[in-house]
């Protein structure tokens, strides 16, 4: 089919960014290149191309008139059969992806939907079409805005989920002091979602990329988890017991595992990333999202200071504090 | 390094009490070493900090020489021949009989930008000549160590001898010995002077590599960017080679079974003497004595600090423990191409994670700078701390033999209870006394002043100091201080709003380890350590490396990035935390301890 309505991960690459967005075409290069990636597939903006889509109505109506409106047969058909490809009523996360998502240098994260545990063709379905009513909330309007020139369209990533036993975000460099000699996981029970959303205070950890060794070790609150419900089919939110809380939710071969993971994917794409993972009740380690980081990216381009000669440098030592004053 | 404001300062230099049983400890000192209440004001002003690493021990009035001549000579360095921009020398003084020193800084921007146009080229000079350098240095350090080996100290005899005195005409041989002594203080002066001439600068190219490394890479452990320098061999390690070939000797002579645990070196050696193998090994080690048994059983700054030379007890008990090792199957090889290989490894790896190939130049060129002034910063302490330095004590014992002779003193050690100005005195007393033909005034001046002065030594050594004294300074630019003492602005914050109990310094050497705690004040001490016990003192010596197999981890009161303790600890693979500030106060021997080597926490479990 010229212009595919899906495409599972596995055959997604990263040139195919235009029509599955950045997250997905990201995750099908990982899944391609041998990471933990779940597989899933990318709802292709072909499909968002043939709703009816609102010409000059404000956000409010636009997203009204998106999700009124069924999507064609053709694309429902294509998405539940790509849906039955994953197995039977297996539950996943439904996530936007759209075009401008996830671009080097203009992060868009997190400014469209994500549904979590989404089980069953009909509720993937109204899922899928949330996302698509997404691209016209205030927020990811209001983005378009500023940042013109970005291309339009809109794609949709179904992934399978992991049943987290703990889970988290990690960078390949210290977040909070630049250095690219690290890497900075914060790790939570459950689901990443509490983590990603800032609900709880994760544990978190410093690990050298050089060394290997856990530079720091921080013990969160970690006051609640979010778990999946298997009665009621959904994700809840819960307090996790005192004892839980006190202790740190990752082993030290796992800190390893998951600070071995980062660099890889950081060595595979030849630049810093920023990682969603989780770890599940089978105890195998997920990547479920990659994206470059832009922050300290930009900043260390910025304030690179070299000195002429290493006698230059030794002079400005001597000189530091005194220049400063 | 952030600027901070003075939050707190500590107790005034003039509020310091004297110890009961030590009053009129100033005594012992020059005037010029004591605090002047007749300056208190600005004193107070000033920020003082306790010198523990080069002087833990409560100073022998004698001793204060070597302060005196190592802060001459830094100083003299600093300011005037380099003219650092920022900086002039280190003061000291002394307080109870303990060292304290501050550092005079440059503030005027039109001195330093003037100073610059002196201090460029005379370092480029110097790191550009350092290869031609060293060697220049080494054979001045040569000539000056064989002069004072061979120095003469004559005798007061009751009859000239009629050869000196008539036939070569030598005069006085009271004012001969003036001139020994004189040229015996010069020499080791001269020797202080070489001292730092090259040493500030190694550091000066240490303090920038890890300037850069601490900007690059903010979270990167002091202990990482010390072992990207160090690794290579240096004539600090000869000596304790000398006793593993020692030990691997007694077993190739089948000697070892000498070599007992808990019997002293003299049992040791009366045993070698019984055998042909034995008697062998004795000669083995009388070779390898010279100069490598000229290593100081502490750092070099003390009298009663002997060298291996003239105090065998420490390296005895090192060879007993190395032949122990052997019997284990250990080979006492330093793993140094593995240390090497995996110091390359890094410093490659941190290089490839720079983002430009400028940076990486410079970190490359910084790295290769600071290996290539490691040997001779490492070096230097075997040839002027120990070598030097025990020689130079050995000539005043000579002298100090010369006045018991003449009734002034009951033994030859006592020369070192009287300060350097005293002992010209002392000599005046002595000549005169010789051909007047009575007794001095020393020989009843000297022996109750001296008993007494042991007494105030000795109540003095069971103070503990304060690690700072005066006010906190907003910032702290001797390169010096920051590297050596590990004293910066920050660090003096962290030590002033102490005394909670709670211990933390640098993280000096990584890993994580749990012992009993053993408070070591001084080198007496160290015989008491036991296996797996956790070493908390002011700060240690290389020469201790033998009690560093047996330890669980190290703690010290000061020392920074490039302190011996560190460095030490590092090459054993133990975890370490120096410069706490208050580890010997805070931590008593029993208590069971945790060391984080990796963030620099001492916690008392």
């Amino acid at each position: 089919m010229d212009a595919p309505f899906t495409i599972p991960f596995d055959e997604i690459g990263l040139d195919q960014v235009g029509i599955v967005g950045g997250k997905s075409a990201h995750l099908g290069d990982l899944r391609g290149a041998g990471f933990p990636v779940p597989q899933g597939f990318a709802v292709t903006t072909h499909a968002f191309d043939l709703l009816d889509l609102p010409a000059a109505a404000d956000a409010a109506e636009a997203q009204r008139l998106v999700r009124g409106q069924e999507a064609p047969a053709e694309v429902r058909e294509s998405i539940v059969a790509a849906y039955a490809l994953l197995g039977e009523d297996v539950p996943v996360a439904v996530r936007s992806s759209a075009v401008a998502e996830d671009g080097a240098d203009a992060s868009f994260a997190g400014v469209q939907d994500t549904y979590l545990w989404v089980r069953g063709a009909a509720a993937v379905l109204e899922s899928v079409g949330r996302c698509w009513a997404s691209y016209f909330n205030d927020e990811a309007v209001a983005y378009r805005a500023n940042h013109a020139g970005l291309a339009p369209g809109m794609s949709v990533a179904v992934q399978q989920m992991v049943d987290a036993r703990v889970a988290g975000v990690m960078f390949t460099l210290n977040p909070v002091s630049g250095d690219p000699s690290c890497i900075a996981i914060d790790a939570s029970y459950g689901l990443g979602i509490t983590v990603v959303s800032g609900d709880v205070t994760p544990d978190s950890f410093l690990v050298s990329k050089v060394t290997r060794e856990i530079q720091r070790s921080t013990i969160g609150a970690k006051a609640v988890e979010c778990v999946a419900d298997a009665e009621r089919g959904e994700t809840v939110i819960r307090d996790v017991e005192p004892k839980r809380r006190e202790r740190l939710s990752l082993e030290v071969d796992e800190i390893r595992a998951l600070a071995e993971l980062a660099r890889r994917v950081e060595r595979h794409y030849g630049r810093a990333q920023d990682l969603e993972w989780a770890i599940g009740r089978d105890d195998a380690v997920y990547l479920l999202q990659s994206r470059a980081e832009t922050v300290w990216s930009q900043k260390r381009k910025e304030s690179s200071t070299v000195a002429a000669s290493p006698l230059d440098a030794i002079a400005a030592t001597f000189l530091g504090n005194a220049r400063n004053r | 390094m952030t600027e901070v404001h003075p939050v707190a300062g500590f107790a005034s230099p003039f509020d310091v009490p004297t110890p009961a049983g030590a009053e009129g400890w100033e005594e012992m000192y020059p005037y010029y070493l004591l605090f002047d209440p007749e300056r208190r004001e600005q004193e107070d002003k000033r920020f003082w900090f306790y010198n523990g690493m080069h002087f833990p021990e409560p100073m022998p009035a004698f001793d204060m020489i070597t302060a005196e001549s190592c802060y001459l000579s830094i100083g003299r360095y600093q300011g005037r021949v380099f003219a650092i921009p920022t900086v002039l020398g280190i003061e000291h003084r002394v307080v109870n009989g303990y060292v304290y020193i501050t550092s005079n800084e440059v503030t005027d921007p039109a001195q330093i930008e003037k100073r610059l146009e002196t201090f460029l080229p005379r370092i480029g000079f110097y790191y550009e000549n350092w290869d031609t350098l060293v060697d220049r240095w080494q054979s001045e350090v040569d000539q000056r160590i064989d002069e004072l080996g061979a120095l003469e100290i004559p005798r007061l005899p009751e009859i000239e001898d009629e050869d000196e005195a008539i036939h070569d005409h030598k005069l006085g041989p009271n004012y001969r010995l003036m001139a020994a002594y004189d040229r015996t203080l010069q020499l080791y002066n001269e020797l202080n002077q070489l001292h730092f001439e090259l040493l500030l600068l190694a550091y000066g190219a240490y303090l920038t590599f890890f300037e850069f490394c601490g900007k690059a890479f903010p979270d990167m452990g002091m202990q990482t960017m010390t072992q990207m320098i160090g690794g290579d061999d240096t004539t600090m390690f000869r000596p304790d080679d000398e006793l593993k070939e020692l030990a691997r000797a007694a077993i190739d002579k089948g000697v070892d079974s000498a070599f007992v645990d808990g019997r002293n070196h003299e049992e040791i050696v009366s045993a070698l003497k019984q055998t042909d193998g034995g008697r062998a090994w004795l000669e083995d080690l009388e070779s390898r004595k010279h100069p490598w048994f000229f290593m100081s059983t502490g750092d070099g700054f003390y009298h009663h600090h002997r060298a291996w030379v003239d105090d065998l007890r420490l390296p005895f008990a090192a060879i007993t423990g190395y032949i122990g090792q052997l019997y284990e199957g250990g080979t006492l090889a330093r793993p140094q191409e593995q240390i090497v290989a995996e110091r390359n490894r890094i410093s490659s790896e941190y290089a490839e994670l720079l983002p430009s190939d400028e940076e990486r130049t410079q970190f490359e060129q910084m790295v290769g700078l600071c290996r290539h002034v490691f040997p001779h910063a490492e070096g230097h302490k075997f040839f002027i701390e120990h070598w030097g330095t025990a020689l130079f004590f050995n000539k005043m014992r000579e002298i100090g033999g010369v006045f018991a002779e003449q009734g002034f003193f009951g033994s030859a050690d006592d020369v070192f209870y009287l300060n350097i100005h005293e002992v010209h005195e002392a000599l005046s007393d002595v000549g005169l006394a010789w051909s007047g033909g009575a007794p001095g005034r020393g020989t009843v001046y000297w022996p109750p002043r001296i008993a007494k002065r042991k007494k105030i030594l000795a109540k003095l050594g069971e103070w503990t100091p304060p690690a700072a004294l005066g006010s906190v300074p907003d910032v702290i630019n001797d390169p010096t201080v920051q590297l050596l003492w590990g004293v910066t602005a920050e660090r003096l914050r962290a030590w002033a709003g102490g005394g909670d109990g709670t211990v933390s310094g640098y993280a000096a050497s990584p890993g994580v380890a749990e012992g009993n705690a053993r408070v070591v004040r001084t080198i007496d001490e160290i015989g008491d350590v036991k296996a797996g016990e956790v070493l908390v003192c002011s700060v240690t010596a290389p020469s201790w490396g033998p009690v560093f197999p047996k330890i669980a981890a190290a703690v010290s009161d000061i020392g920074g990035m490039m302190s011996h303790a560190a460095i030490v600890a590092r090459e054993y693979g133990l975890p370490a935390v120096v410069g706490t500030g208050n580890a010997t106060s805070a931590i008593k021997t029993g208590d069971r301890v945790r060391v984080d080597g990796n963030t620099g926490a001492v916690t008392i479990l």
